[in-house]
C-alpha cells in the first residue's frame, strides 16, 4: 500500500476562459477527491431570452462567449430558422461556413499558441516568448489576424458578429475583399506547415484513456454546422433528439451541469470531430495528422491540441475552396427575411471550436421567445475531464507534487475549457 | 510604478464573456510593443503568474454576487487607477436583462430548477455601483483602438475621456444610409459614439452597447421607433438589451420577498 499524500489545490486555473479550480486529494496513496470545480458566476442567458423578439436571440447569445461568439450566433440562428421554418440560400450557407472556419482558426490558434504552448516552453504565458521566440509569437499573431480579418470581412468583426441575421446576412463581402483574403490564406499554408512542425517536436504527455467521442456528422463534408449527432460508440441521433445524448445532471461542486450518454462521460471538441470524421479532412490536414502521429481513434486527451492544429490546416484549405466557389457564383443581394406570423420549436446545432453546441428555442406566433435551452460543449466535457483526472493521478503519484499539479493543469487546459460559456446552462424543460 | 519605470497592470473579470480581454490580446497583432510599455502582472485568461502589486486595474464584467463585491474592493484598494473594460463593467450590459425579468427567483429557477438557491446571484450591476471607477472603455466588446488610446493616455498621465455625442455623428461621417430611413430600427440617436458606427455600417441598427449619451431624448427616440413599427414590447426589448440596468432594480431585487 502506497503511503503517498498528494494535495493539489489550484485556485483559479489560468490560461483558460473562465473561473475553475482543480482539487485533488490523495491520502495514503488512495484518491479521496478529484474535482474540477466550476466557480464562475452564473449569467442565466436562457431565462433572459424569454419574452424577447426572435431576432434578438443571436445578438444576445453571441455574448455568452467572446471566443466562440460566431458559433453561438450560428447555432442560435439555426434554432430560430428551424423554429420558424426559414430556408436559407446556398450563398448564405457558404458564407456561414466561411465565417465559421474563421472562428475555428481564430480559436484554435489562440489555444494552441497562447494557452497551451507556454507549458512546453516552461513559461507562464505567451508574453516572455515574444522576446525568446519572436518568430513563434509573430506567426501566431499573423494567423490570428488573418482569421479575425476573415470573420470581419463577412460579419463585421469576430467578437461579436454583426451582419449575421435570421435568413442570411445584412452585409455582404465583395469579390475583391474575398480575393485579398484568399491570397493571405494561400500564404498561410507556410505558417500551417510551421505550426505542425512545431507541434510534432513537443513532448506530449503519454496518457491513454478510451472514451466515447461525440460530434456532428454529415455525409458530404467534415461537419461544423448542421448534420446529425454521431458517437464513436456507434450511436446516431437527429438534432431534435439531442437530449438523448446530453442527459444533463447536476453536481454540487459546479455551477455548470455535467452530461453523460453511453458511458459515465463522453468527450466533445476537435479530437471528437477528428475521431468521428477523419475521412472527410482535406488531404493536407490528413498529412498534418500523419506528421503528428495521429490516426483515429486517438485516445490521448492531450492531443486535442494536435487535432486543433489539424483542423486549422483543414479550415485554411476549405476556406480557399469556399472563396473560389463564391467568386465563381458571384455575390448576390438577397431580400431580408420577413416574419410570417407563425412560431414553432427549433433546434440548432454547430460543432464550435470546443465541441458540439445546441440551442433550442420555442417561439410563439408573435415572434416572441417563450422558452430557450442551450447546451454548451465545455459542460459536456466536465465529466470526461474528471474521469481523465481520476485515471491520470494514480499513474503519476510518484512524481513531485508540483509536477502532478502542472500535469493536472495541462490536462484540463487540453480540453480548451470555456468556463464562462458553460455556467449559465442547465437542462430546461419546456412547459 | 515598477522599478523599470513601466506601470504594473492587472486584468480582472467578473460576470462576462471575456471578449473584451480577448480584444486586448488581439490588440497585440498590431501593437506588440504594448508588452514593453507596461508590465502585466496578472491576467488569468492569458498567464499563470499572479502578482497583487499593480497600479492600473482593468476590470471586465458585471458584479452579480455579494462575494464579487469584496474582491472589487480589494482591487480598488490596491490600484491607483481602475478602468471599467466594456459594457458589462460599464453599464451591466446584457447581464442586466435578468434585472427586468418578472422576478430574479424565477430567473434562477428557470436555469437551476429546485437547486436554484445553491447558485448565488443578485441583480447585475456595473462595477461603478460598488467601487469608484476612474475611466471607462465602453462597448460590447470594446474597440481595440479605443483601448490602445486609453492606455496611451494613462501612460502619459492624462485622463482618458469618451465621446459624449451620438453614434449618428460617426454614422454620417461614414456616409452610411440611415437605418431608420430604410425601415430598420436603430438606437444611434441616443447612444454614445466611439465605435465608428460599426453596427449601421454592417446593416444593423445600433443596439446601444456603449450606453446612452448624457442628454438623451429617450421619449423622441421611442416615438421614432414606434413609427418604425415596433410594438411596445419590442420597443422595451430594444431599449433594454444593453441598457436595462437602473439602480431602482437593485432596490427591488433586495426588497423582493421572493429573494429572502
Amino acid at each position: 500500500m502506497s503511503t503517498v499524500d498528494v494535495n493539489v489545490n489550484v485556485h483559479h486555473l489560468t490560461r483558460v476562459e473562465g473561473h475553475g479550480n482543480i482539487v485533488v486529494d490523495v491520502q495514503n496513496g488512495e484518491l479521496k477527491q478529484c474535482e474540477l470545480q466550476i466557480v464562475e458566476a452564473p449569467r442565466f442567458f436562457e431565462a433572459m431570452l424569454r419574452g424577447r423578439p426572435y431576432y434578438e436571440a443571436s445578438h444576445i447569445t453571441s455574448r455568452i462567449c467572446g471566443i466562440c461568439a460566431t458559433g453561438h450566433a450560428t447555432a442560435s440562428l439555426r434554432a430560430t430558422e428551424n423554429a420558424l421554418g426559414v430556408e436559407v440560400s446556398e450563398q448564405t450557407e457558404l458564407l456561414r461556413k466561411l465565417v465559421f472556419h474563421g472562428e475555428i482558426i481564430d480559436s484554435h490558434v489562440l489555444h494552441v499558441y497562447m494557452l497551451v504552448a507556454p507549458d512546453f516552453f516552461g513559461v507562464g504565458s505567451v508574453l516572455p516568448l515574444a522576446s525568446s521566440h519572436p518568430d513563434v509569437v509573430k506567426r501566431a499573431l499573423r494567423i490570428k489576424k488573418l482569421s479575425g480579418d476573415l470573420c470581419a470581412m463577412i460579419s463585421g468583426r469576430h467578437t461579436h458578429p454583426i451582419a449575421m441575421t435570421v435568413g442570411g446576412f445584412t452585409h455582404l463581402p465583395t469579390i475583391k475583399e474575398m480575393l485579398a483574403v484568399r491570397e493571405r490564406l494561400v500564404a498561410a499554408r507556410e505558417d500551417m506547415d510551421e505550426t505542425i512542425s512545431l507541434l510534432a517536436t513537443l513532448p506530449w504527455p503519454e496518457f491513454e484513456r478510451e472514451t466515447e467521442y461525440v460530434s456532428l456528422q454529415k455525409d458530404e463534408e467534415y461537419a461544423f454546422i448542421d448534420g446529425r449527432i454521431a458517437t464513436t460508440d456507434g450511436f446516431a441521433y437527429e438534432l431534435p433528439d439531442y437530449r438523448n445524448v446530453t442527459n444533463e445532471y447536476l453536481v454540487p461542486h459546479s455551477t455548470a451541469k455535467h452530461t453523460k450518454h453511453n458511458r459515465d462521460s463522453y468527450m466533445v471538441g476537435a479530437l471528437a470531430r477528428f475521431n468521428n470524421n477523419y475521412d472527410q479532412l482535406h488531404p493536407r490536414a490528413k498529412a498534418a495528422a500523419e506528421e503528428l502521429g495521429m490516426k483515429p481513434v486517438v485516445t490521448n486527451s492531450f492531443l486535442n491540441s494536435g487535432a486543433q492544429a489539424v483542423e486549422m490546416v483543414h479550415c485554411v484549405e476549405d476556406s480557399i475552396r469556399i472563396i473560389d466557389e463564391l467568386v465563381d457564383r458571384g455575390i448576390e443581394e438577397e431580400p431580408p427575411y420577413e416574419f410570417q406570423g407563425k412560431g414553432g420549436e427549433g433546434v440548432g446545432s454547430c460543432d464550435v471550436p470546443r465541441g458540439i453546441l445546441f440551442h433550442n428555442y420555442v417561439i410563439d406566433d408573435d415572434g416572441v421567445i417563450q422558452g430557450a435551452n442551450c447546451i454548451i460543449p465545455t459542460g459536456q466535457n466536465y465529466g470526461n475531464i474528471e474521469a481523465d483526472m481520476r485515471a491520470l493521478v494514480p499513474q503519476i503519484l510518484d512524481r513531485p507534487q508540483e509536477e502532478i499539479t502542472h500535469m493536472m493543469e495541462m490536462l484540463v487546459r487540453a480540453y480548451d475549457p470555456c468556463i464562462s460559456c458553460s455556467t449559465h446552462f442547465l437542462n430546461v424543460e419546456f412547459v | 510604478m515598477a522599478e523599470n519605470g513601466r506601470p504594473k497592470v492587472a486584468f480582472f473579470d467578473f460576470a462576462c464573456c471575456e471578449g473584451c480581454q480577448l480584444t486586448v490580446v488581439d490588440s497585440l497583432q498590431t501593437h506588440l510593443e504594448l508588452v514593453e510599455a507596461v508590465e502585466i502582472v496578472q491576467f488569468r485568461e492569458a498567464m499563470t503568474e499572479k502578482g497583487e502589486d499593480y497600479q492600473i486595474a482593468f476590470i471586465e464584467g458585471s458584479c452579480t454576487r455579494e462575494q464579487d463585491e469584496a474582491r472589487l474592493r480589494e482591487i480598488r484598494e490596491q490600484a491607483d487607477i481602475v478602468v471599467a473594460l466594456g459594457a458589462c463593467a460599464h453599464i451591466a450590459g446584457v447581464n442586466a436583462i435578468k434585472n427586468v425579468q418578472p422576478s430574479l427567483q424565477d430567473v434562477r429557477e428557470y436555469v437551476y430548477g429546485d437547486k436554484w438557491e445553491q447558485y448565488d446571484s443578485y441583480a447585475a450591476r456595473p462595477i461603478s455601483a460598488v467601487i469608484e471607477v476612474d475611466a471607462v472603455i465602453p462597448g460590447c466588446p470594446i474597440d481595440r483602438f479605443e483601448f490602445l488610446d486609453v492606455v496611451k493616455k494613462l501612460l502619459l498621465g492624462k485622463k482618458p475621456s469618451v465621446p459624449d455625442y451620438p453614434v449618428c455623428v460617426e454614422c454620417k461621417l461614414k456616409e452610411n444610409v440611415c437605418i431608420l430611413e430604410t425601415g430598420g430600427t436603430c438606437l444611434g440617436p441616443i447612444t454614445r459614439a466611439g465605435c465608428d458606427a460599426i453596427y449601421p455600417t454592417y446593416g444593423v441598427g445600433c443596439l446601444g452597447c456603449r450606453g446612452l449619451i448624457s442628454n438623451p431624448n429617450e421619449n423622441a427616440m421611442m416615438d421614432v421607433l414606434e413609427e418604425a413599427g415596433l410594438t411596445v414590447e419590442q420597443l422595451m426589448s430594444k431599449m433594454t438589451m444593453f441598457n436595462a440596468y437602473e439602480p431602482a432594480h437593485i432596490g427591488e431585487a433586495v426588497a423582493s420577498p421572493a429573494e429572502e
